[in-house]
């Protein structure tokens, strides 16, 4: 269908939070039976706009069109009655609640709720663009592309024709992505419009007919897919040429750091999270780990790093000097630090575990210094003076060191966690999903950073969610799949389907049943 | 579908930031509007002059020496509860049983006084009903405190019921030291002797109290700031994952915490057994172990707000008092005028948070 009408037309829109101005007269287009990738950095004003459109702010100034009238919405369920509806990068969903009940949840309606007629319109729109969805089925039972399917039939339960993605493939396999896409295809060609907020590129190219670029709370520009490449939206939302290139170097004099012998992890509620996983991680390599989420890359790492209760195995720590191995089993961090293991972690909750949001830069920089020394005081001088050198060194984006972390935005936040995480010089520095949610420059400060460990003998564990990623950066990736090892692959042999097949099926190898 | 084409009337934005000077000119306001509300109130009900009213509050809290010491006497014993509930509170352990750890900490000081009292020296006497007051303060909440550090359960019921406890075991004693006998009270203990009653110092009663507990506010500032103990705390606090992820025993200073907690509201009981009444009965506590929550939160845990916090809270008590006799009004009005001040101050708080903008009242001002 080519019929592009234009269905909203934001008029410079001007919104600010306090002193930030986070959209600055920002005019954009979304026109039906059209998809429109929204592009930008970290806090250039995507979310912010796409929230104003769904009725979740309102603009300071300027004004906005639906189908040529002028219109002010004034909360969501204002937005969904004009056809707009948002799927939030987090679900909005009750566990507890099956899909049907979660779709008709706080709509209007007649005394007695039919579930039966909505689990049938369920069904319907479900069939109508290709969804898979089970109306009966509790969120709680469901995968994340699942618990994502439900919103977005949420959305179109309620009658949206303008539909806002905001970065939704962010938590998918390459596989599911594709499923994904092939239903936004199915919308678009159906006349609706959509907008899908993202930062992968690639993704842009594949899905997308129009780009609109952000940088720093303006509109700098939009153009067609088919017109222009990654390098040019690149330039564009960083507003300068950047390199697109991850280097990587052959492994130095790599050592056997780091021995997993079959390990096996059961979580409180009895679920075998990790099965017989053995592997071995050496000093000057990156060793990647894939997974769709919640196959155990957490486990794994919380249970090296002595966070998690282990159910048999062994983990061995080959002493860089004397090559004595040591059992980190059974220790706590605390324990592991005292054994002289300089063992680093960057958890994926940044500031749920690995940093304390309302504290600021120089007491975040303490957590894993504090005790050092006899004094009952803590020791404020040299945190603040690593506080300064990490906001130096990493170009950290702060009103200054005593500003708590959580006012920070993402990509800063990472900064300041990963500072402190390899200010202590590890031998073993540990990543989950280090780039998540960070937009291409810091993304690529992080790369560095990480190859720099590299360089300098660490032994660099790297779980990430990109495939294309985890194949430029890493040096071999370990391949999980429902708590079991799928494979240890050579990432500089191996494809991003070949990966994604290992993913999803223990060794990779084609369904037989 | 009827399209609504104006903006909404008013707006709350959350504020970025906000100047301290700002804050506390709400802050003031908010004062200011309570008194003129209480004075609306005032005038509505029992057509009296508010002025008057007010003038009678100030007279009834500060106004003879004896009164302004009863007032600063006061102060302290509230202010010593919320210092005890801060570290507490700044983990973000519901402890809301300070009212039994003051009962316990108050039985402990009065049975040292009651079988102590003739035999041992004065210094020691003193030495035993300190340490037993604080003994038994944080044993009181030790208790929950293992609880939830091992078995996880849930500390607020926890306290509360533990004060139940301390009550009725404050009952049994009140029976069992019954003085004179059928009298259901203690009596004032060692009256003759006056062991184990804290002394007049510079010719001032309560002075001692109030040294100790200025002592106690100046220690617990220091130790939740700057001790390594207190950072433990703030983490805790804010995150028990982010606490286990630096290898912090978070069991471990959960009961620590606590007991310090426990120990310094025992130490409220040795205050008002030793410093005030020199009798122990189920008022002892009276209320403050709850009214001291407010205190510790009002003034987020800085143990100097909570002086200025404090005093508020007990001037408005000793005025309302003051009130109710000279106008000849009952509790309740009283009640009423701390109930819309109390209101109004944690009320201010909405509009340090956020701002309020109203339809085409550009960066509209609320205060």
């Amino acid at each position: 269908m080519n019929v592009s009408e234009t269905a909203i037309q934001m008029r410079d829109i001007t919104k600010t939070f306090g002193s930030v101005v986070a959209n600055d007269k920002v005019c954009l287009d979304i026109r039906r039976g059209e998809i429109l990738s929204l592009l930008g950095e970290n806090g250039s004003g995507k979310t912010t706009l796409m929230n104003i459109l769904s009725g979740i702010y309102f603009p300071d100034e300027g004004e906005i069109l639906v189908d040529g009238k002028e219109v002010k919405i004034r909360s969501p369920k204002h937005a969904y009655d004009l056809g707009i509806g948002m799927v939030h990068q987090h679900f909005k969903l009750v566990d507890v609640l099956t899909a049907a009940e979660n779709i008709v949840l706080g709509l209007p309606g007649k005394g007695r709720l039919d579930m039966k007629a909505v689990g049938k319109r369920v069904l319907d729109i479900s069939s109508q663009y290709g969804f898979e969805v089970d109306p009966e089925k509790k969120i709680y039972n469901m995968s994340v592309s699942q618990k994502q399917t439900v919103e977005i039939v949420k959305v179109l339960y309620r009658g949206a024709d303008i539909l806002i993605l905001d970065e939704p493939t962010a938590v998918l396999t390459p596989q599911e992505a594709d499923k994904l896409f092939a239903v936004l295809r199915n919308m678009r060609d159906d006349g609706k419009a959509i907008v899908i907020i993202t930062h992968k590129l690639h993704e842009v190219e594949e899905i997308s007919d129009r780009v609109a670029v952000m940088r720093r709370g303006q509109y700098v520009g939009g153009m067609m897919t088919a017109e222009t490449n990654a390098r040019e939206m690149t330039n564009m939302m960083v507003g300068r040429q950047v390199s697109l290139n991850i280097e990587r170097h052959e492994p130095k004099n790599a050592e056997t750091r780091l021995v997993i012998e079959n390990l096996s992890v059961i979580d409180v509620d009895g679920v075998k999270k990790l099965d017989d996983v053995s592997f071995d991680a050496r000093s000057g390599e990156v060793l990647g780990i894939a997974g769709i989420s919640g196959c155990g890359q957490k486990e794994l790492l919380e249970a090296i790093a002595g966070l998690q209760k282990v159910e048999s195995g062994s983990i061995a720590y080959i002493h860089p000097d004397t090559k004595k191995a040591e059992e980190l089993i059974g220790k706590n961090p605390k324990e592991i630090t005292e054994m002289g293991v300089a063992l680093s972690f960057v958890p994926e909750d940044r500031l749920g575990m690995g940093l304390v949001g309302n504290m600021d830069l120089a007491d975040n920089m303490m957590l894993r210094s504090f005790r050092q020394g006899k004094s009952a005081f803590t020791d404020r001088k040299s945190p603040r003076n690593l506080a300064e050198q990490v906001v130096s060194d990493l170009e950290v984006v702060t009103p200054g060191v005593s500003t708590p972390v959580r006012k920070l935005s993402g990509g800063n936040v990472q900064k300041v966690l990963v500072g402190r995480e390899i200010s202590s010089v590890p031998r073993v520095l540990m990543t989950a999903y280090a780039v998540r949610g960070l937009d291409i420059n810091s993304s690529y400060t992080i790369y560095d950073l990480i190859n720099q460990q590299k360089e300098k003998g660490v032994a660099v564990i790297f779980v990430g969610e990109d495939l294309d990623v985890l194949l430029e950066l890493c040096d071999r990736i370990l391949v999980l799949c429902g708590g079991k090892v799928s494979g240890v692959v050579d990432a500089r042999k191996i494809n991003k389907h070949e990966v994604g097949m290992m993913m999803t099926r223990l060794g990779g190898g084609e369904v037989k049943q | 579908m009827s399209h609504i084409q104006t903006e909404p009337f008013v707006r709350i934005t959350k504020r970025q930031d906000i100047k301290t000077a700002k804050a506390w000119l709400i802050r003031l306001i908010s004062v200011v509007l309570a008194l003129a509300v209480c004075g609306v109130v005032i005038y509505a009900m029992v057509k009296l002059n508010p002025i008057k009213v007010y003038a009678a509050m100030w007279k009834g809290a500060v106004g003879t020496p004896k009164r302004m010491l009863v007032t600063a006497r006061d102060t302290v014993m509230l202010l010593c509860i919320g210092i005890g509930l801060a570290p507490a509170f700044k983990m973000r352990f519901w402890n809301i049983g300070a009212e039994g750890q003051i009962l316990v900490g108050g039985i402990a000081t009065a049975a040292c006084m009651i079988y102590f009292g003739k035999t041992l020296p004065s210094w020691m006497l003193f030495a035993a009903m300190f340490v037993a007051s604080m003994l038994a303060g944080a044993l009181w909440s030790v208790v929950p405190a293992f609880f939830k550090a091992r078995f996880k359960t849930n500390e607020t019921l926890f306290t509360l019921m533990m004060n139940y406890v301390a009550i009725q075991l404050t009952s049994f004693f009140v029976a069992k030291w019954e003085n004179p006998f059928g009298s259901n009270t203690v009596g004032i203990i060692n009256q003759m002797t006056q062991a184990g009653w804290l002394p007049s110092l510079f010719g001032t009663q309560y002075m001692v109290n109030i040294i100790l507990v200025l002592l106690l506010t100046v220690g617990m500032y220091v130790y939740l700031k700057y001790s390594k103990h207190g950072y433990e705390i703030a983490v805790v606090g804010e995150s028990e994952r982010t606490a286990k992820y630096v290898g912090i025993n978070v069991q471990k200073v959960v009961v620590r915490t606590m007991s310090l907690s426990g120990a310094i509201c025992g130490l409220a009981g040795f205050i008002a057994v030793a410093g005030s009444s020199h009798t122990i009965s189920t008022s002892t506590a009276g209320g403050r172990g709850f009214t001291a929550i407010i205190v510790a939160w009002l003034a987020k845990f800085n143990t100097f707000v909570m002086i200025l916090v404090s005093v508020l809270l007990v001037f408005l008590e000793k005025g309302a008092i003051q009130i109710a006799s000279q106008f000849d009004l009952n509790d309740y009005a009283s009640q009423m005028i701390t109930g819309i001040i109390l209101f109004f101050i944690l009320g201010s708080e909405f509009f340090i948070n956020y701002r309020l903008i109203f339809r085409h009242r550009k960066g509209g001002e609320a205060a």
